[in-house]
């Protein structure tokens, strides 16, 4: 088995889930045990050693939170539910520091979320890094004038509109949602931003499934996750 | 009585809201929050007032109303170190919900809640960005308490006090910050 690396391979996810319930003591205690005890000559190596494992130890928190229903909503889907991670406030607030901490330097000034569950991420993160909210709703939802984007499901189309005058030009956007499969609904994310004269500086989402080729849809518009589902 | 801080802070949000006319049909007032949202300082102050009123409530669960109560309602959660609980439409919930019908102007609606994620002994905060008739609120209490819960409040930036939602409710108490 490899060493680890982010985003989790698949492989690691289901190992994880039976490891993090033993995994009792604090991590950083755990590696002061086995540290050697010059503290001063090793001080940089095990602050950074430490905060690298403190990071992947609240990513397996995560990780082991998301509950996965096989055959939703059709047969043969494996559906990656967040509902159980937004029941264990440690970890939800794990992951909302996860985006925060990699945002709140870049000057980002909107946060974009996907109707309806970009709605639970991306508010925390808008309000820690100061950063507009701005929904991106199904079609009708908004009241007043919106532009709106579509886009191809595996059976028709569907459309995702925003609030006109919500984002100006030249503003630094991000797009979160919970999850990116084919990508279709976020690259409808990053268009209608783009229209609108606003730079989309990253694509962020809790779960990517990497089979179903997201990223490369978002073409040069980097995306960030937490983790691989399956 | 609010403080005038408090007051300052309730006057911005009041402000950042617009007003659509005649959506989503003609003769409504629709209270549009995404203003409020677009607004930092005014989006922080509404959620830190819901916090300052709650933190030492020993709330357990936040449960949020699809789909502008999923705005408001984490932040709260995450301050208080209460679970999050989202509450939705049909069929969009995986694994096992229970079901409320409630009554619109013209036919019904459901409300769907998973199955465990509200314990009994739970202590209940419902939000959602506006309470109208208070028919969607009233489905959202019947839920928890089914679930064996005690809805503590329920909590809205907005209340529309000519639609009597209030008295819908009840006894369980209702906050809001701004009239409509």
């Amino acid at each position: 088995m490899s060493s680890f690396s982010f985003p989790f391979p698949r492989n690691l996810l289901l190992p994880l889930r039976s490891l993090s319930p033993r995994l009792s003591l604090p991590l950083p205690r755990l590696i002061s045990l086995y540290l050697p005890s010059s503290r001063l000559r090793f001080h940089g190596v095990s602050t950074r050693l430490m905060a690298s494992l403190e990071r992947k130890h609240r990513i397996a928190e995560i990780a082991s939170s998301i509950r996965v229903i096989p055959d939703f909503p059709k047969p043969g889907v494996m559906f990656q539910d967040i509902t159980t991670l937004l029941l264990d406030p440690k970890a939800f607030g794990d992951a909302v520091e996860l985006f925060v901490e990699r945002y709140r330097d870049q000057r980002i000034s909107v946060v974009a979320g996907i109707e309806a569950r970009g709605f639970i991420f991306g508010p925390p993160i808008a309000l820690a890094i100061g950063a507009k909210f701005v929904p991106l709703r199904k079609p009708k939802k908004l009241p007043g004038e919106v532009i709106s984007e579509e886009y191809l499901l595996e059976y028709g189309a569907d459309k995702i509109e925003m609030h006109v005058g919500a984002v100006q030009p030249n503003e630094r956007a991000i797009v979160i949602d919970d999850l990116i499969a084919t990508g279709g609904t976020l690259r409808a994310a990053v268009k209608l931003l783009e229209r609108v004269g606003a730079e989309v500086v990253e694509c962020a989402c809790v779960i990517e499934l990497p089979e179903l080729k997201g990223r490369e849809k978002l073409g040069d518009i980097p995306l960030f996750v937490l983790l691989n589902g399956a | 009585m609010a403080s005038v801080d408090e007051q300052t802070r309730i006057k911005r949000i009041a402000s950042s809201i617009r007003v659509i006319p005649n959506f989503p049909k003609p003769g409504v007032m629709f209270q549009d929050i995404t203003t409020l949202l677009l607004d930092p300082k005014a989006f922080r102050d509404t959620v830190e007032l819901f916090v300052e009123r709650y933190r030492d409530m020993r709330i357990s669960v936040v449960a949020g109303v699809e789909a502008r109560g999923f705005i408001f309602g984490p932040p709260i959660a995450l301050s208080i170190g209460a679970k999050f609980v989202p509450l939705r439409k049909p069929k969009k919930l995986p694994g096992e919900v229970i079901s409320e019908e409630y009554s619109l102007e013209y036919g019904t609606d459901t409300m769907e809640m998973h199955v465990g994620a509200v314990q009994f002994n739970d202590r209940v905060l419902v939000i959602d960005d506006l309470i109208a008739t208070g028919g969607t609120l009233c489905a959202a209490i019947k839920l928890i308490e089914r679930a064996g819960a005690e809805v503590i409040e329920c909590a809205c930036v907005i209340e529309l006090p000519e639609l009597k939602g209030r008295e819908r409710l009840g006894d369980r108490p209702l906050f809001v910050l701004v009239e409509g």
